[in-house]
């Protein structure tokens, strides 16, 4: 018999005389839970999981390249689809970091701030319902799924109302917004949080109360603060840890500090601090604050211009360099633009939150079942279009 | 009824091995594989019916009335479709295992009864028959996993042997109260002495039985792999789990076989505690019983709906829980069910030895009165409370708000 490599298995595996092997088991990139094209290697003794590898890149489309060979409005397209369930953040981002390459140059209106709260927090609730829904699906229960995507479904039908596009808006563009809402649209907006807010109740009654859901979430995949600031991690992924981090209060952007909200996070009432079921809790009760903020932006919704006049079609800032960030719905997307004057940009690098996120995964995983991979997997919310740029 | 069964008698009697053989098929068998694949048909059409009302769609609109058809247009798709075998399966396992668990839900409609006459074979002990061949069903599950040369389907076979080694336990467990309340294994005769009045059924004959039904009904509910205990074939973890590499008729066969396997476990636990086919109302069922045939046809029809009422809450738990864990599902098996199911078992007997005496002139049957009412008052009010809460829930009126948004929701 060949010699054994020495395993640093738990004594389950070696147990009496029955000689048990570990199992490299290929996880995506076509699962059906790994919420797109990621490739998780894990080595598994039976079901439970040794260790694990995300392996990323599978949607790499050069996204930084491409924003140096076309014009700075034109990159807009492109941030659209690195995080395709919230563009309204990507589209933010970067435009704060080309208004910021500006100087004060170019001046936004009021009016187009508001406009933009109100869709990123919007983009938000969509954002999040598809989480939680996804996230449902991941553990085995497919009707929320559905409920959500009712939900989300009059969102994007707004979205669409307003810009065009059901999901890659290219709304947010330098120097405020591509168009102004009409009075319909306000109305719709506010008719939808009138509707939404009643809603939360279906979900929490289908997961959140729902015990076999607290019993494959709570104590599953325990991410532990200095873990999670260790690794960079944001968004909900840090907030369920019980660390306070957004950069909505943080580092108030836009308007933000004019809104009146909470910065929601985990306190480990399911199981323990940092667990599935407070990274997935954090989500839901997000889509309530930033139902909230919607209502106060449309109750003081300014009139004025809806974008700067000094944007034309081509820009060319001036050379330097600019590095903006804002809270997306999975955390904090960063910019870094360079500017040598030109009609292009001549560096763009763009910081993700999925990218971190996904990097704790085999932190996280080990000793767990392959069972509770899946979960974990679903709690960290990853879009691999912005993992892999 | 009588030629029917003069035929049999026949078949069996004199004509020898082969004869024997093909009475058998032409009498039973022949229309069996057409009744099961007409429930196959019609559960799979209910199931995208139920899942698609839960979750605020319509469902197959298309094909038929009401997509009726849907499933038999899938099917003959199905059927049509390359059969594809995958390299370095073991071919002949690959090819054996539908077949295999197709027979163990199949074979177990021998002794599910329809009628007082209307059984194909009324064995004396035909609950542990029912017990032993309905596993055999987990076995074709086994093969295919691992025939099929896929690390997912190797998972998915183990998941199905741990899932009915431990479920077979709490399910014989309430096998044998049941066996105990009636004094017999068959199925006629555990049946018929539930008739009379509603509250004579088994399901409300002791203050226990309700736990009893339902470590029953948990139990079959993994027996027939469907959520919250479809770990096998966990869609989300295991991709297709142990069918994974299965396509076309092969992957059909296993489809039926699951649906089929529903029904059976629905229908068995219509007989074992609802009453089989006696309608609850002592004053009909006695009535029917002096006709043959009308018996047999009415205790058919009361069968076949007790039967698909709880194929409708199998579904209707499949769609609104989420899959538990292995560990869990292990969990509630042998540190919860096996225990109450010990307990039920032990003052089941004991209240049925000390109040179901035929001495003491009924004492039973009162107790079953008190206990049917208590039953009933509780799921009232609990339903009450459910619809009172949900009523504002915008499940209940899905149409309504999509016409509200201007979308065209198809309903013609």
């Amino acid at each position: 018999m060949s010699s054994e490599p020495a395993s640093t298995t738990t004594d389950f595996a070696h147990s009496g005389d029955l000689r048990t092997e570990e199992m490299l088991l290929n996880m995506g990139p076509q699962h059906p839970a790994t919420h797109g094209v990621l490739r998780v290697m894990v080595r598994t003794d039976g079901e439970m999981v040794i260790d694990c590898e995300p392996h990323v890149g599978y949607l790499h489309r050069c996204f930084e390249k491409h924003c140096e060979s076309v014009s700075w409005l034109q990159s807009v397209l492109y941030t659209d689809r690195l995080d395709y369930l919230t563009a309204m953040g990507n589209n933010w981002g970067y435009c704060m970091a080309v208004e910021r390459l500006f100087g004060g140059e170019i001046e936004v209106p009021e009016r187009a701030e508001y406009l933009r709260v109100i869709c990123q927090e919007l983009n938000r609730v969509a954002s999040h319902l598809l989480a939680i829904g996804t996230y449902g699906m991941d553990i085995g229960a497919i009707t929320p799924f559905l409920y959500c995507f009712r939900e989300r479904e009059k969102i994007l039908y707004i979205f669409e109302t307003i810009s065009g596009q059901r999901l890659n808006y290219n709304y947010i563009r330098p120097g405020g917004v591509a168009y102004d809402f009409t009075d319909d649209m306000v109305t719709m907006i506010g008719e939808f949080c009138e509707y939404f807010r009643p809603k939360m109740a279906e979900y929490n009654d289908l997961l959140s109360s729902n015990q076999i859901f607290k019993g494959r979430t709570a104590n599953v995949g325990v991410l532990p603060i200095e873990t999670a600031i260790s690794y960079g991690c944001t968004g909900p992924v840090i907030r369920g840890s019980g660390v306070p981090r957004d950069l909505r209060k943080d580092q108030p952007y836009g308007v933000y500090d004019r809104f009146d909200f909470d910065v929601v996070v985990g306190s480990g009432e399911a199981g323990t601090l940092g667990d599935c079921f407070d990274r997935y809790i954090c989500r839901v009760r997000e889509m309530e604050q930033s139902i909230g903020i919607v209502e106060q932006a449309l109750a003081d919704l300014p009139g004025g211009e809806f974008r700067s006049p000094k944007i034309k079609q081509k820009i060319r800032p001036p050379k330097g360099e600019a590095y903006t960030r804002i809270e997306n719905s999975r955390g904090e997307v960063g910019f870094y633009l360079v500017s040598d004057g030109k009609d292009v940009a001549y560096r763009n690098k763009c910081r993700s939150p999925s990218f971190h996120n996904i990097h704790v995964l085999p932190e996280i995983s080990r000793g767990h079942m392959v069972a509770d991979l899946i979960a974990i997997i679903g709690s960290m919310d990853i879009v691999l279009g912005e993992v892999d740029r | 009824m009588g030629d029917f069964f003069t035929l049999v008698d026949w078949a069996v009697e004199d004509a020898g091995f082969w004869g024997r053989l093909i009475g058998v098929v032409a009498v039973w068998a022949v229309p069996i594989t057409v009744w099961v694949s007409v429930v196959g048909l019609f559960s799979i059409w209910l199931e995208r019916k139920v899942s698609a009302h839960i979750q605020c769609r319509l469902g197959p609109m298309e094909v038929g009335p009401h997509g009726a058809l849907q499933t038999l247009a899938d099917g003959i798709k199905l059927l049509a479709k390359e059969d594809i075998i995958p390299q370095g399966a073991d071919r002949f396992l690959f090819a054996l295992a539908p077949i295999l668990s197709f027979v163990g839900s199949f074979v177990v409609f021998a002794v599910v009864p329809f009628g007082p006459h209307l059984i194909i074979a009324d064995l004396n002990l035909g609950i542990y028959f029912l017990a032993a061949i309905g596993s055999i069903e987990a076995i074709g599950v086994i093969a295919a996993g691992w025939a099929s040369n896929n690390k997912w389907s190797v998972f998915g076979a183990v998941r199905a042997a741990t899932q009915v080694v431990s479920y077979e336990i709490p399910l014989s467990l309430s096998l044998v109260t049941i066996a105990c309340l009636a004094g017999t294994l068959s199925t006629i005769g555990i049946v018929e002495s539930q008739a009379g009045w509603i509250w004579n059924w088994f399901l409300f004959r002791n203050p226990f039985m309700v736990i009893s039904f339902l470590i029953f009904y948990i139990a079959s509910l993994a027996e027939c792999k469907r959520a919250p205990f479809d770990l096998p074939e966990a869609e989300s973890e295991l991709v297709s789990g142990f069918h994974t590499e299965y396509s076309g008729m092969r992957f059909a066969i296993f489809f039926l076989a699951e649906y089929a396997a529903m029904y059976v476990v629905s229908a068995m636990g219509a007989v074992l505690f609802l009453g089989g086919w006696y309608t609850g109302i002592e004053p009909l069922d006695s009535w029917l019983t002096t006709s043959p045939v009308l018996g047999n046809v009415v205790g058919a029809l009361a069968i076949i709906t007790k039967a698909f009422f709880l194929v409708f809450v199998q579904m209707w738990l499949r769609w609104t829980l989420p899959r538990i864990r292995l560990d869990q599902m292990m969990y509630l098996c042998f540190k919860v069910l096996v225990p109450v199911g010990m307990v039920v078992f032990m003052a089941a007997a004991f209240w049925q030895g000390v109040f179901g005496a035929p001495d003491l002139g009924g004492l039973g049957s009162k107790f079953g009165l008190a206990w049917f009412v208590v039953v009933v008052v509780g799921t009232t009010l609990w339903v009450k409370k459910t619809i009172r809460r949900t009523k504002g829930y915008a499940s209940a009126n899905f149409l309504e708000h999509q016409a509200r948004l201007g979308h065209d929701v198809g309903v013609s």
